[in-house]
């Protein structure tokens, strides 16, 4: 397929308005394969505007007299309106922007293109993160080990070549296992937690179905695990399904484990909305933060409506249900729902943030997202093929990612000090795992990236990053490492609207981004003062 | 002390406020002449001033003890149980007592006694000092003499009460002086007058008073009492504006449906949001704030003078006055200025500050939190404009605990003739030479004077930056506060850089001093002595992972590096030892072995 067959026009006179707080912006508009581009023409101005399409989530077009105005509504939440001269090239443009951000052939996608210079390709990719993330544990334990059993993805479509599993347990077992599990979703090992000895497993839940079968091999894994971690251990299953959901499942061949069958293992029900009504929230948020003009009232009856933040306070407190389980009742944690890929990575993310030091650093969160989300086979593709502004009927999208960042922030808000990473970064990940330049959130699972070949043929938004320019926006100033857990609040008074992201586009926080400067400058005075007294006016490290 | 039957209780329980588990702490209760202590076993002190207490309930016996609840001004709630009975009949009794003292000289300002001397007291007093405000705004001058008015800049912000106009009545005095006001501004030659009361308690009189519109029963009965507001007709060059801020009756019932939300166990997200709204409380600061916008921006736009009113002069209007005159003059951002702002637009002008607090044993009718609405705002706007205030939120919430104590004198009785007569001056201390001594505490690290470009502060009051004020109404509910304070860490780093700095200044003038007087500028032993490798400020810098450097006065302001005991859903942690699969397991005991 040839992008110019796409493309119905050459280019055309815009003026483009960027919101209420920027001027806008004259110039010949212009659509090429991968982006909408503003020339704002031949006078010295050399500032191109430049939109990535595949970041378009929704596009309006009016047309009036001999003009038009498109209205681009982006994934990152931004609204862009086009005022274009001339009603045939109005309507090619907007013709174009559809037919082109709505592309789903992830190799000639923009990151196949993209070769960014300072970058080299193949660099900073985590090529290996369980394998890496398994020598980290090594260290602490020996009942632990990492299994190939995965290397051709037949085991598991949705997992990494390798994962981690209990020593004792042997890859033909395994194999049983997966079979036993939805997509294949075998319990592996999600986070040791050293202090303790404990751990935090994840799975798919187990296809008990309507005849309640049992697969002897899972429940051998199972019982295993709680042997290795200490005689008389005991474990908790954290489903993130009702109690009558994961009933209701086994009608439809699911189901949830057998108490008779996994000695030592008791189930808790913790409910986490997934799939389309989280969509369907996010919407309502999104509704309800473009209307400025609202009441106080009706402001805070749509913010109740929308449950977004009720959303936040049940993932953080199943996060930290799973945590304590670790922390304090020295107990084993798998959580699992149905497919395992999304609430459930939701949790046990979270939960190593509260409970591993080590991730709360810019590499070690790095290292986080690609193991428990990108790797541990979150489908990035399909969860964020739209965002909170399309027309077209949801199928697949979930805005669960976003709710993870979400309870991030919530926690960076709580623990102001205690991240080594700041907001920005967090709004980066927003943005990039919706529409991105870079390869790091393409496709659905480990088994696609290596079919497209992702790793070698795209750059690594960690490469991206990770570049000196890019850190001041990223690091958290105020970072001073804590060795401790960092258990947050959950009540609904602690927990905010995450404005920086949901209103940022609408209402600019201006005074409070002077303030952030005043914040790293006081700071980096500090760290610099000392080595170089006499220069005052020194450059802050980065 | 006729009131104390027994001072001293063991083995009281204070409930955890929140929790659905009825977690408690056990340790002693004392009562002493003005404060009730708490000491629990890890020797913790809880104190409550007897003047904050609001509400005492003695709620019905339970097997474990007689439960005592106490809600206070300052918005703590404190959940005893008293295992005898009778200890607990006795404390509700004499708290009942010296929570409503019936005259002035019994509340706890008249006895307090922090060992100072009369001038040293005097000169508290004359820190804030009105004629020098007046002065600093360049009053009177050519235009303006010393009066009963208050004004800034060649426009004029003006106060008065609503004027007594009835059905036709008309006074040419007060035409006017309102004349005069307007004629005092040479930029424009129209004024405004601002009624803060909400338009549709007005607008059917003002209707009727125009031509024949419908009479509603209440302004019938507004007008008939001779109360009303200013006829356009009358009055020439006036543009008349209404904001609607509810009296204080509304707001007093605001305030109470939302302390009932917040104050439920186990709330859910949902309930929180739809008890925020039905509260309507955001709601009345916003409408306090966009008076307050509509009138900065008449001074600085259209450069009008304005003149407010509700309908005695001293609640919404003070309100509208002060928070107007905090957005124009960033003197008032001040940790002084705003003492100065507190004293002329409240205290000077008469807000009844001991009705609306309840300080004495009165008409519970006229308490109403005005002064709380009016930090609020303030609050907000230090939200927006996180560089503008010198002064932090533990300053505001120090003035907020104050008001109600009645350990100072500013906020004790309802007008200056009143406290006149009370010998205030002689007979209590002045709150701001206290809160001056311990400035550092109120200080904003963030705050820059050069960095207001324009020194008029321009709020956004889309209902998005209307938030809850959760470090007011849960200051004493510690669990529900960030675990880490990014105030204290900057606070901690710009000492320090001071701290430096001034290392390095003595430094080089040491170097200086060597290099006098050797020419080769070798540095002597001496000199390398004093580089002190460990320096008292870098000593400090490693105690800033303890966080631990500012003195705090309270667990508001305290951070905790973690404690997961502190958090609600540690309660799952019976869960844990309860958990039984929701699904009766027997089923499962026939479940065949497959796969």
């Amino acid at each position: 397929m040839e992008f110019s067959e796409l493309i119905r026009t050459g280019q055309a006179q815009a003026e483009l308005l960027r919101g209420p707080e920027m001027p806008p912006l004259r110039g010949t508009l212009c659509v090429t394969g991968h982006h909408l581009l503003l020339s704002p023409g031949p006078q010295a101005t050399p500032d191109l505007w430049l939109l990535l399409l595949r970041s378009v989530d929704s596009i309006e077009k009016r047309v009036a007299g001999d003009a038009g105005t498109i209205t681009l509504r982006c994934k990152d939440l931004r609204v862009l309106q086009l005022d274009i001269e001339g009603v045939e090239a109005t309507l090619d443009i907007a013709r174009s922007i559809e037919a082109l951000s709505s592309l789903e052939s992830v190799i000639t996608s923009f990151p196949f293109f993209y070769r960014p210079k300072g970058l080299r390709l193949g660099e900073a990719w985590h090529f290996h993160p369980p394998e890496r993330y398994y020598k980290r544990i090594a260290r602490e334990t020996r009942a632990w080990r990492l299994s190939e059993a995965n290397e051709d993805f037949s085991l598991c479509p949705s997992y990494p070549r390798a994962v981690i599993v209990p020593r004792a347990v042997d890859d033909d077992a395994l194999a049983r296992s997966a079979r036993f599990r939805q997509g294949g979703r075998f319990p592996v090992l999600s986070y040791y937690h050293a202090p303790r000895g404990t751990v935090l497993l994840r799975s798919s839940q187990p296809l008990t179905g309507r005849q309640k079968l049992r697969c002897a091999e899972d429940e051998e894994l199972l019982r295993a695990v709680l042997a290795e971690a200490r005689p008389g251990a005991r474990g908790f299953i954290v489903d993130t399904r009702s109690a009558q959901a994961a009933k209701q499942a086994r009608m439809t061949g699911g189901g949830t484990e057998a108490k008779a069958a996994y000695p030592g293992w008791k189930r808790l029900h913790r409910p986490l909305e997934r799939g389309r009504p989280l969509q369907e929230s996010f919407v309502r948020l999104m509704e309800a933060c473009g209307d400025p003009e609202q009441s106080m009232d009706r402001w805070l009856s749509r913010l109740d409506g929308c449950r977004w933040l009720s959303h936040v306070k049940e993932a953080l407190s199943t996060a930290c249900l799973a945590a304590q389980g670790m922390e304090w009742e020295g107990a084993c944690i798998l959580v699992h729902g149905a497919e395992g890929t999304d609430s459930t990575l939701l949790v046990t993310s979270l939960a190593q943030l509260i409970l591993d030091p080590l991730s709360r650093t810019m590499a070690g969160f790095q290292e986080l997202i690609e193991r428990e989300w990108i790797q541990a086979g979150h489908p990035f593709q399909l969860r964020c093929a739209h965002s909170a502004f399309s027309h077209t009927r949801p199928k697949h999208e979930a805005p669960i990612f976003l709710l993870f960042l979400d309870c991030v922030w919530q926690l960076g808000r709580q623990f102001p000090l205690s991240l080594e990473f700041g907001e920005g970064m967090l709004l980066a990940l927003f943005d990039h795992s919706y529409a991105s330049p870079f390869g790091t959130f393409l496709c659905n699972s480990e088994k696609e990236r290596c079919l497209c070949e992702v790793r070698t043929r795209t750059h690594s938004l960690w490469s991206g990053l990770n570049q000196p320019k890019e850190q001041r926006k990223l690091r958290n100033p105020l970072y001073v490492p804590n060795p401790l857990a960092i258990w947050p609040s959950v009540e609904p008074q602690s927990l905010r609207l995450w404005q920086g992201l949901f209103l940022r586009w609408t209402h600019p926080p201006e005074p409070s981004e002077v303030a952030w400067e005043k914040v790293w400058q006081i700071a980096t005075d500090q760290k610099t003062e000392g080595s170089q007294p006499t220069d005052s006016a020194s450059e802050p490290q980065p | 002390m006729e009131h104390i039957r027994t001072t001293k209780v063991e083995q009281v329980k204070l409930l955890d406020r929140f929790s659905t588990s009825n977690k408690s702490l056990t340790g002693t209760l004392y009562l002493t002449a003005t404060h009730l202590l708490f000491i629990d076993s890890h020797q913790k002190e809880t104190w409550i001033l007897h003047h904050h207490i609001a509400l005492v309930e003695k709620l019905a016996l339970t097997t474990s003890g007689c439960p005592l609840v106490i809600q206070c001004k300052n918005f703590r709630t404190v959940h005893f149980i008293v295992p005898r009975e009778r200890d607990c009949h006795d404390i509700y009794n004499s708290l009942l007592q010296l929570s409503k003292q019936a005259k002035y000289e019994d509340l706890y300002a008249f006895s307090y006694n922090p060992k100072q001397n009369d001038s040293e007291r005097l000169r508290g007093w004359q820190l804030v000092d009105l004629a020098e405000e007046y002065k600093r705004m360049g009053v009177p001058n050519s235009n303006w003499q010393l009066s009963d008015a208050n004004r800034d800049y060649k426009a004029a912000i003006c106060r008065c009460s609503q004027p007594l106009s009835g059905f036709s009545a008309r006074c040419l005095e007060d035409e006017h002086l309102l004349q005069a006001i307007s004629k005092a501004n040479p930029a424009n030659r129209y004024m405004y007058v601002m009624d803060t009361r909400p338009r549709h308690r007005m607008q059917s009189w003002w209707a009727t008073q125009k031509d024949i519109g419908r009479i509603i029963l209440n302004a019938m009965a507004n007008r008939a009492a001779g109360k009303g507001y200013e006829n356009e007709d009358n009055y020439s060059n006036i543009r008349f504006q209404f904001v609607g801020i509810e009296n204080i009756h509304v707001m007093r019932s605001s305030l109470q449906k939302l302390l009932e939300v917040n104050g439920t166990k186990g709330l859910s997200v949902s309930d929180f949001y739809s008890g925020l709204e039905n509260a309507g409380w955001l709601r009345h600061i916003k409408a306090v704030m966009d008076a307050a916008i509509f009138l900065a921006k008449a001074i600085m736009v259209e450069n009008a003078s304005v003149l407010v009113h509700c309908s005695d002069g001293w609640d919404r209007t003070s309100q509208v006055c002060s928070l107007g005159s905090l957005l124009l003059d960033p003197y008032y951002r001040t940790i002084r200025g705003f003492m100065v702002l507190i004293e002329k637009d409240w205290i000077s002008f008469g807000h009844k500050y001991s009705e609306r607090c309840g300080h004495l044993d009165g008409d519970p009718k006229e308490v109403s939190p005005v002064f709380t609405q009016f930090l609020e705002c303030v609050w907000h706007l230090t939200e927006q404009f996180p560089q503008a205030f010198e002064f932090n939120e533990a300053f505001l919430l120090q003035i907020h605990e104050h008001i109600h104590s009645c350990q100072f004198g500013n906020f004790i009785g309802n007008c200056q003739k009143e406290r006149e007569e009370l010998k205030l001056k002689e007979k209590t201390y002045s709150l701001w030479p206290f809160l001056l001594d311990d400035q550092e505490k109120y200080v904003n690290p963030l705050y820059s004077s050069t960095s207001q470009k324009p020194a008029v502060l321009e709020p956004n009051t889309v209902a998005f930056h209307f938030k809850f004020w959760r470090n007011m109404y849960h200051q004493f509910d510690r669990t529900l506060h960030p675990r880490q304070s990014v105030f204290n860490i900057i606070m901690n780093m710009n000492e320090q850089n001071k701290q430096l700095q001034k290392d390095v200044k003595d430094l080089e003038s040491q170097i200086k001093q060597h290099k006098n007087k050797q020419t080769d500028g070798v540095l002597t032993k001496e000199l390398l002595n004093s580089v002190r490798p460990e320096s008292p400020a870098l000593k400090t810098s490693l105690c800033l992972k303890e966080q631990t450097l500012l003195p705090v006065n309270d667990a508001l302001r305290t951070i905790e590096g973690s404690n997961p005991a502190d958090n609600r859903y540690s309660e799952y942690a019976d869960e844990f030892s309860k958990a039984e699969p929701a699904v009766v397991s027997s089923e499962y005991g026939v479940a065949r072995m497959t796969c």
